[in-house]
């Protein structure tokens, strides 16, 4: 006999790939452990992501959801056969047949078939057009077609039928759900939860039809299909996706007689074996207790279960999985936790409904109101971490459980699931299912940073959804064992940046060598020396260029302008509260055209000039000083923007002056350098045309005075800024700014805009109320005063450096030659220039190179 | 790596020639000027006690002629560049990369003689 155990597998999805990655996670060298490992695999490539599936109509390639890393199926004792599709199961032969009458034969066989979509008995449902929605062949077809369609119907709206709609509606195809239930996401969700994300969803765009069974579809009159209902009212598409649900992929199974469930699929015991103790089934195709489970997790624990047990291990057992699933589906947050539906005999449950936002909240607790069995969350599914937790680990309610849903009155923290709570079994990320236990031997092990735990444990490296979640535990765990948070700034200082800032001010350190010397090592780095600058420019305000500081510089700080893509820079001259002449413009479209610069207007609301070498930046700007502008520090951790509106001046509704104290605000706080930039609002009414509540501060004029709210942010991650004082006068409203910013610029961290030093201030937006309006602290006057300092110590950066030879000759693109960079090329776009892109670079000749600048620059 | 580093640093071309570039005080302590040779961007740096490093201007990660305005400091105790563009490091003394270890620029044997720098290639 083969000394060797030939395992089988049959599937190359994400189930079956686990399995194998299972498998050489014990035996790496799976040869040398007599494993002889075949995969067969009826798909064209190795396994993918398909929970990711749809990121492929958002650019995603084959490759990038790619499971399989490169070489992985190359080792000794693994096989993997692509397209090719097993056809029989010959129990008695220990063989399986594939299409193409190949036998292979078997000691121990997987299946991991997963599960096909559901197609409804439809005539015309082979109709050109119609597609299912499971493989990347699937969307590629899809892709095909939504080029030349026009509208779009989903039949089915499930989770998986939304996703579609989603994707539909990104090809900008006219999309419709078709659900034959009367509401949406029936099975994870509840009545009032289905009608509030009805209305979320239609909000987007998408239209629904509920209670729709489709009995035909033929030709269309406007487009090509026509669906008929059983209402005889109908529906015209293009093109038309079933996704209706899945059905286990058990042909194989059934054929050999092994064991079906009560509603199909293999039937599994604990161990995942199927009726024949020499055949396993995990993943979709596989049924336990007569439940199937479409969800990744559950099938890694089949595949885990498996594993151990053809390992001749039976201590891990399958049972059940949690079903708890969260999504965002078209942006829309929906949860369902538990017993959503609230079956459990006895149970009570809590609603809490906003139809102007369309949020809707249940928890389902039980009888005796000491337990949460579920939840359905809608809209916002913030609470999801800790609803699933509590209820997967069976742990005590708050008293007054309905606050877990309510929304937090402005500022108060909610009570939230304190992580010390939590068991050391419970599963904290379950797509990989870690452990709370798991996570904390991580971090014991040295691991501590979310990188170090998502690549030594996998938690968090799936849908992400268990991150923050993940990290609150890892800190957790790191203060319990007595360690310190590590917020050091990088390995030259083993300081936060709060705390250099003392440093460098307590120790009246003003050079980025003395403060290495006294509290660091090495050289340095790209972290902490534009750190370093930062702090002593907050500090002493110097001038930047300085040669002791210049080093020091983000190379935008030290040519005093924003690098573009190509080496080339931008030139953003500062006008304050976006307020300028005609001369200003007329002299800024006149240096631009001179020096054959692109312009445009910004989002900051100035103009911003583009395509400057590093050379021509000292003549161009000479220029812009002559005409009265100054540097707009567009390339600065700094002051960007006071953005305002016209205000009482000119607009019918203004209450007060927002033009004048934007220019009053911008000419305070130009030049002033903090850990990241700042941006300001002024609007002389409630109606916010400046969005002042989207800035770091805004300002807002009442009838009563200025309304003063801090620590918005728009870009990557919005915040709307909160009101911290009502009814300032101009004065004060400066006072309170000057202590606000300061206050900032001493504790945030390197690159903290005030919205997430904002969040991660312990005490929130009351303790930061009580420093900078109440004065709790009693540091008032101290950070008054030394904002002061810096405003007194104002210079614009360029207006010295064009005035010092020394600092002038730095910009030049070559310490040896007046040559511009060559490499450097733009074409012509709309009427400007425009950089040209590395295939047009090659093809301008040599000669052709520069566009002809309108004004010589030496 | 090593043998990436001995294939680099010389230039395939004929034999290679030493061109005065400027004088040591054209670079300020810590910072790195752009040189053109013969048609070709070098990047040089200037660390701690005078130590020189030459290299490719060219930052293949942007595409960009940018590496001599990029921050220096050491990652390790290992002499680097940021690139300002995308902030890849690149080692001073082999070129290397450190984020993409398929990358390696050209360095070029660079010195001061009598307070001028010299690079050769
Ligand atoms: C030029 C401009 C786009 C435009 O053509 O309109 C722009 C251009 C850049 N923005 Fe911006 N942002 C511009 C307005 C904005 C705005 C709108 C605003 O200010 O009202 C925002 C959202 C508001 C906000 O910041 O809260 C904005 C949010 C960002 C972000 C995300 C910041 C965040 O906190 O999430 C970045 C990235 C960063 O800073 O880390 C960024 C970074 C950048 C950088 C610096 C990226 C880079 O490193 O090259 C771009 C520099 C180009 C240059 O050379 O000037 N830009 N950027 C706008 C210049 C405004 C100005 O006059 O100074
Ligand atoms: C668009 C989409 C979104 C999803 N989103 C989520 C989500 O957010 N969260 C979540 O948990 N789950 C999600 N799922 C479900 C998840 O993808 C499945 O649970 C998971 O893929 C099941 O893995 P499996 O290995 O059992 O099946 P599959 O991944 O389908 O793999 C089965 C493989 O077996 C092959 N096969 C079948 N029969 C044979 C045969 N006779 N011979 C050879 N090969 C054969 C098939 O071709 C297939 O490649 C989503 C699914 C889709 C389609
Ligand atoms: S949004 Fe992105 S691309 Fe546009 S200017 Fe800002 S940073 Fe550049
Ligand atoms: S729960 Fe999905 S990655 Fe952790």
């Amino acid at each position: 006999m083969n000394q060797h155990t030939r395992i089988l597998v049959v599937g190359n999805g994400m189930v079956g790939h686990y399995f194998v990655q299972e498998l050489v996670k014990r035996h790496p060298d799976l040869a040398a452990a007599n494993l002889q490992v075949t995969v067969l695999g009826e798909e064209p490539r190795p396994a993918y992501d398909r929970v990711h599936l749809s990121s492929f109509f958002s650019g995603s390639t084959a490759e990038d959801l790619s499971l399989v890393e490169p070489g992985f199926y190359d080792r000794p004792g693994l096989t993997l056969r692509l397209n090719a599709r097993v056809s029989q199961i010959d129990r008695h032969q220990h063989t399986v047949t594939l299409t193409d009458n190949t036998i292979l034969p078997y000691d121990k066989l997987v299946l991991a078939t997963g599960s096909y979509p559901f197609v409804p008995s439809v005539a015309g449902r082979d109709r050109e057009n119609c597609f299912v929605y499971r493989t990347i062949e699937d969307l590629e077809a899809m892709t095909a077609a939504g080029k030349t369609a026009k509208s779009g119907v989903v039949v089915g709206g499930g989770l998986l039928g939304l996703e579609c709609a989603k994707a539909l509606k990104d090809m900008g195809l006219e999309t419709h759900v078709v659900e034959f239930a009367p509401r949406l996401m029936a099975v994870q969700v509840d009545e009032a939860g289905g009608k509030v994300l009805r209305s979320k969803i239609e909000e987007l765009g998408v239209h629904v039809h509920t209670s729709r069974n489709t009995t035909a579809i033929v030709d269309g009159a406007t487009a090509r299909h026509r669906m008929v209902f059983f209402d005889d009212t109908w529906l015209e598409t293009d093109m038309i996706v079933f996704s209706a649900g899945i059905r286990p992929r058990d042909e194989l199974a059934r054929e050999s007689g092994l064991a079906i469930g009560a509603r199909g699929g293999i039937a599994i015991d604990d161990f995942s074996r199927s009726s024949d103790h020499n055949i396993y089934a995990i993943g979709e195709c596989a049924s336990w207790n007569d439940e199937m489970f479409g969800l990744v997790a559950p099938g890694y624990d089949m595949a885990r279960t498996a594993c151990a047990h053809l390992l001749g291990e039976t201590s891990t057992l399958f049972q059940g999985a949690d079903m708890s699933t969260k999504l965002k589906l078209m942006g829309v947050d929906v949860a369902s936790v538990g017993d959503a539906h609230g079956k459990t005999h006895g149970c009570r449950s809590y609603q809490y409904t906003d139809e102007v936002r369309n949020i809707y909240k249940k928890i389902v607790v039980s009888g005796d109101g000491k337990k949460l069995l579920g939840a359905v969350l809608i809209g916002n599914a913030d609470e999801y971490g800790t609803l699933q937790q509590m209820t997967v680990n069976e742990m005590p309610l708050p008293e007054n459980p309905e606050f877990l849903i309510l929304p937090a009155s402005d500022g108060k923290e909610k009570p939230g699931l304190g992580v010390d709570a939590l068991p050391d079994t419970a599963v904290l990320c379950s797509c990989n299912n870690v452990s709370k236990g798991a996570i904390g031997e991580a971090v014991a092990a040295g691991n501590c940073s979310i990188g170090a735990i998502k690549s030594c444990t996998k938690a968090g490296t799936a849908c992400g959804g268990c991150v923050p979640l993940v990290t609150q535990v890892m800190k957790a765990q790191m203060v319990k064992l007595g360690m310190t948070v590590n917020n050091h700034l990088c390995e030259h200082f083993p300081y936060s940046r709060q705390e250099l800032y003392h440093l460098v001010r307590v120790g009246q350190i003003k050079t980025f060598d003395e403060l290495l010397h006294k509290h660091g090592h090495g050289l340095g780095c790209d972290i902490c020396k534009p750190t370093a600058a930062s702090v002593l420019a907050s500090c002493w305000n110097e001038f930047i260029l300085k040669k002791d500081l210049a080093s020091l510089q983000d190379s935008n700080d030290y040519f005093l302008g924003n690098i573009q893509k190509d080496g080339s820079y931008s030139v953003v001259p500062r006008m304050p509260g976006g307020e300028v002449t005609p001369d200003g413009l007329i002299a800024i479209g006149q240096i631009a055209k001179k020096y054959g610069l692109y312009t445009k207007v910004t989002g900051g609301a100035r103009v911003d000039m583009f395509g400057a070498r590093v050379e021509q930046l000292p003549n161009i700007w000479e220029e812009l000083i002559a005409a009265g502008f100054e540097s707009g520090h567009a390339y600065g951790k700094s002051l960007r923007t006071v953005k305002s509106c016209v205000g009482s001046t000119w607009c019918r509704y203004g209450v007060d002056d927002s033009v004048g104290l934007a220019v009053q605000l911008e000419n305070r706080y130009k030049g002033l350098r903090a850990p990241h930039k700042i941006k300001f609002g002024v609007s002389g009414c409630t109606r916010e045309c400046a969005e002042a509540q989207g800035k770091d501060v805004g300002l807002i004029a009442t009838e009563n005075g200025w309304n003063l709210y801090v620590c918005g942010n728009g870009g990557m991650k919005p915040r709307h800024a909160e009101l911290i004082a009502s009814d300032l006068t101009k004065e004060e409203a400066i006072r309170m700014i000057d202590r606000f910013l300061m206050f900032y610029i001493r504790t945030a961290d390197r690159l903290q805009r005030t919205s997430t030093w904002r969040d991660n201030i312990e005490g929130g937006l009351d303790y930061l109320r009580d420093v900078v309006i109440n004065d709790s602290l009693g540091l008032g006057a101290e950070l008054e005063a030394q904002m002061q300092h810096v405003v007194d110590n104002y210079q614009d950066e360029w207006k010295t450096a064009v005035n010092d030879p020394e600092v002038r000759k730095r910009f030049r693109s070559f310490v040896n030659s007046v040559a511009g960079d060559d490499n450097i090329v733009f074409v012509n776009e709309r009427n400007q220039i425009r950089p040209a892109t590395p295939a047009e670079k090659q093809q301008t000749a040599p000669a052709a190179k520069v566009i002809p600048i309108l004004a010589a620059t030496e | 790596m090593n043998q990436l580093q001995a294939t680099n640093a010389q230039p395939a071309t004929t034999a290679a020639v030493w061109h005065s570039v400027c004088a040591l005080e054209d670079i300020w302590p810590n910072m790195g000027v752009c040189a053109l040779i013969e048609g070709q961007q070098i990047a040089i740096f200037r660390l701690k006690d005078d130590q020189l490093y030459a290299l490719d201007n060219h930052d293949p990660h942007s595409e960009a002629n940018v590496l001599s305005r990029g921050l220096v400091g050491d990652l390790g105790g290992e002499p680097v560049v940021a690139s300002p563009i995308y902030k890849h490091h690149y080692q001073l003394r082999t070129g290397l990369c450190v984020e993409d270890a398929t990358v390696c620029l050209n360095v070029y044997p660079v010195e001061v003689r009598d307070g001028k720098v010299w690079v050769q290639r």
